[in-house]
């Protein structure tokens, strides 16, 4: 029962997946690179959300990011345009750290850290417990009274 | 020569203060340390047990003298006493009374005189509670102190704030920061301070039932509500935070991933861990070392919060507080972390645990994962916050890390996190069996499943989103997750609900009503988890947000999802205290009007500085935020950014949520009252058959 509802579920899915290809929307570029580079006024806004008025930069640096898609930049991948935005105004513009070489250092340190985490922290508890049950299995029978008081221990552990 | 009383006073007040926590530092830790072998009811002990009082004395008498010195900080505000450097550069004539008040936080002196004067409260309401347990009360209050006695060298020495302002005295004061002028901020920084403070009195009963070698786990339970206390200020002040971002600073969003909002992230993620594992203490006496770790991590990340906003190692939007007292910081963060590895190695004996992990698949291995999940969210944010710090020492060169790095590494820890919300609770302590997990998961997981298709059918569908296929793809995760979650958390309290139907013959809502009551810390839990969740609803909406922005003379129209927005009329006003450009818009939604919104730009005259007003039209589906961003020199027509954000009430509501779980998990449970009675009656009878 329980494994023809999954099954149904994974089949009516997979069905709603693959309905329609994917389509690619042109003008989300602009929104794309725009989010990948910072304001340089100051503000620590990200290049789009700067808000200021009168900002002396986000209206320069936005006609910029236009007249670079529009370019023969546009033509060629992301990276390109970062590169150039890059070179004018240095590294701090991006939003994030993309530019390779120890850059990539800020990305694979935290993910390492959490599969580390995650599946040390398994292996770490399946250790554990085999550990136990090998100590387990040499260990004498316990009496009745400290049946009851083991009793008492888990009614009290396992409380809530 | 000038007199000035109150800053004087003030001045007097911290001196006396910090005299009176020197005295409470020393003699409680010489009456400590000579006490450690005395026998009780001995000539020594006694003495040592009066110097020990007198120390509970000082420390209690330091919160009058602290309390003296923050009242004179907001009388001098009140009063406009620019002869106060401070008061002449954060207040003017024209501030709103209120915000004359928020004055105390609103600039580096000030706000560590804020900070010192909720340590003195924490410690007051400690010193009189001591009797709970009189020697490990002592300790705590003598490590209180030594943190008292940091801040107040601080105030007194680094960054007094009763500097007189030399030269004649000013007729007007420069002006709060404009961004700090609104009903927010008057709340937003005591709640965080109450939080970020509040570690503090969970750290000193860690650190103190350590060096005293305390035994059995009781000052867990002394420290539990003030943990959770400190928990929900947190929360309450994060959050506020963020609306108060959301609501002011006028970007559509509420979370930049700024290094002033991760410092106050950093604590919650590990003081959150270290509610949920200080559980396995309690019960099953585990995990103990851990747990000394997660709360002096949590008080040395308060610290480093502090550092980071202070010593201008990375540029941040509160940088109006950057002082030179980023040093102070780091040399006694470094006392801190020495005095807890001396405590932590030279008594871990005391810290082995009673019991060890029996399964893979069980409660204790739940929290496991969950602390190692928070703690690797805590790692996240503390590595993207420093490392344009290492950046610049690798590279030469500064690198960003804003809000794309941290979505994409923090939103699938965060989606794991969610799932061992609704995994942790089904699970049982020690081991749960297949039957078990096949009882307990089925209905959570055909919620998962459903609401998946439900939400592809409904046209959420990454593979047809384009660039927003992430976003969408996370967000549909989430509603996923979110539904199993509630269904988890909802199966709990019928199951429960179910069994208390049958003893008692109650109705569904009676029994759910008696079973919250019976257990009120699970359920309150519970409660928690399902504000949680939907916070995590809300942020989920965040893929799906629109924005457009143009330019609207009389009578111009805008369209943004369902809502038509027509400009009536743009005018400017003023008031002593700030000039207003604003506009006047008509909303419409299905042809029929329904609000009127009013977004304005401030010019504040004695900061000489500018700032938004946004209007919002909040719904439980959609928040429709409209932004005045200026005019247009040429025609003189307002410029304005409307935003369409879904789901966005939600984050507000979970948070509500989340606080009401935590005020229901401090109300005492019946079990746990019925047991005290059972206690009371049972022990004088008990005595009076030995004695007999």
């Amino acid at each position: 029962m329980l494994r023809r509802a999954l099954s149904l579920l994974l089949v009516a899915t997979l069905g709603l997946v693959l309905l329609g290809a994917g389509e690619q929307d042109p003008s989300a570029r602009f929104g794309r690179v725009g989010h990948n580079m910072m304001c340089v006024c100051g503000c620590s806004q990200i290049l789009l959300e700067c808000n200021h008025v009168g900002c002396p930069d986000s209206e320069r640096m936005i006609g910029e990011l236009k007249d670079q898609l529009a370019g023969p930049s546009g033509a060629g991948a992301d990276s390109l345009i970062l590169n150039w935005f890059v070179a004018k105004y240095g590294a701090s513009v991006l939003a994030a750290p993309i530019r390779g070489g120890f850059d990539n250092v800020a990305w694979i340190v935290p993910v390492a850290m959490f599969i580390l985490s995650i599946f040390g922290t398994a292996i770490l508890i399946k250790l554990w417990t085999q550990r136990r049950r090998t100590a387990l299995v040499g260990a004498t029978p316990v009496p009745s009274r400290a049946n009851d008081e083991l009793r008492a221990r888990i009614r009290r552990e396992t409380e809530y | 020569m000038n007199s000035h009383p109150m800053p004087e006073f003030g001045s007097f007040s911290l001196l006396l203060a910090l005299m009176l926590c020197t005295y409470n530092l020393v003699a409680g830790a010489w009456s400590l340390w000579s006490s450690r072998k005395l026998v009780g009811g001995s000539a020594e002990a006694a003495a040592s047990s009066r110097l020990q009082e007198t120390a509970r004395r000082a420390g209690i008498a330091s919160f009058v003298a602290v309390s003296c010195a923050a009242f004179a900080l907001v009388w001098a505000a009140f009063t406009n006493d620019y002869s106060i450097t401070y008061i002449l550069h954060h207040t003017n004539r024209e501030l709103a009374t209120a915000y004359k008040f928020s004055a105390l936080w609103s600039g580096q002196e000030g706000s560590l005189l804020l900070w010192s004067w909720l340590l003195a409260t924490y410690g007051f309401v400690l010193r009189i509670r001591h009797k709970v347990d009189v020697r490990l009360s002592a300790y705590a209050s003598a490590i209180l102190a030594s943190v008292q006695v940091f801040f107040l060298l601080l105030l007194n020495f680094a960054a007094p704030p009763f500097s007189i302002e030399p030269g004649p005295l000013a007729e007007n004061g420069f002006g709060l920061n404009p961004l700090l002028q609104y009903p927010e901020m008057v709340i937003h920084p005591p709640m965080l301070y109450l939080g970020y403070v509040g570690f503090s009195v969970p750290f000193a009963f860690a650190l103190g039932a350590l060096m005293m070698r305390y035994p059995g786990e009781k000052w867990i339970h002394i420290t539990r509500r003030w943990t959770m206390v400190t928990w929900m200020f947190l929360t309450c002040g994060i959050f506020l935070g963020a609306h108060w971002a959301y609501s002011v600073l006028g970007w559509g969003g509420y979370w930049g991933w700024d290094p002033v909002e991760n410092a106050s992230l950093m604590p919650w993620l590990t003081g959150t861990a270290f509610l949920h594992s200080v559980m396995m203490q309690e019960k099953r006496g585990m995990m103990k070392s851990w747990n000394v770790w997660l709360i002096f991590c949590t008080f040395l990340l308060t610290l480093l919060g502090t550092l980071l906003t202070r010593a201008g190692l990375v540029s941040s939007v509160h940088a109006f507080a950057q002082s030179s007292i980023g040093t102070w910081f780091v040399w006694f963060m470094g006392l801190v972390l020495g005095v807890c590895l001396f405590t932590f190695f030279k008594q871990r004996d005391h810290l082995k645990s009673e019991n060890k992990l029996e399964s893979l698949v069980s409660r204790e291995s739940g929290f496991l994962f969950n602390n190692m999940v928070l703690l690797a969210a805590c790692f996240t944010v503390l590595w993207g916050t420093l490392f344009p710090v290492l950046s610049e020492y690798v590279q030469g060169s500064k690198a960003t890390v804003g809000a794309p790095f941290y979505n994409r590494v923090n939103l699938p820890i965060g989606l794991f996190l969610l799932l061992l919300t609704g995994v942790g609770p089904l699970l049982a302590w020690r081991s749960t069996s297949l039957r078990a997990i096949r009882r307990n998961f089925v209905l959570p997981g055909i919620a998962v499943g459903l609401s998946a298709i439900g939400l592809m059918a409904g046209g959420i569908r990454p593979w047809k989103a384009g660039d927003d296929w992430q976003a969408q793809f996370f967000s549909l995760l989430a509603f996923s997750l979110g539904a199993g979650v509630i269904t988890a958390i909802l199966s709990e309290f019928l199951r429960g609900a179910n069994v208390v139907r049958t003893q008692t013959g109650a109705g569904l809502f009676s029994a759910t009503g008696t079973l919250m009551h019976r257990n009120t810390r699970r359920y309150g839990g519970y409660l928690v988890h399902f504000g949680i969740v939907v916070m995590f609803i809300g942020i989920a909406g965040g893929a799906f947000n629109q924005s457009h922005e143009q330019e609207m003379g009389y009578g111009d129209e805008m369209k943004m999802g369902p809502y038509r927005l027509v400009c009536l009329s743009y005018t400017q006003d003023s008031n002593p205290n700030y000039d207003t450009d604003y506009a006047l818009l008509d909303v419409y939604k299905n042809g029929k009007k329904i609000t009127q919104l009013a977004p304005e730009k401030r010019f504040y005259h004695a900061s000489q500085t500018s700032s938004t007003m946004v209007a919002l039209h909040s719904t439980a589906q959609a928040d429709l935020y409209v932004i005045f961003e200026g005019r247009n020199p040429d025609s003189n027509h307002p410029i304005i950014k409307v935003f369409l954000n879904p789901l966005i009430a939600w984050i507000w509501i979970g948070v509500i949520i989340v606080v009401a779980g935590t005020l229901f998990a401090l109300v005492p449970n019946a079990i746990a009252r019925r047991r005290e009675a059972t206690q009371t009656v049972a022990l004088p009878v008990v005595a009076e058959v030995q004695n007999a």
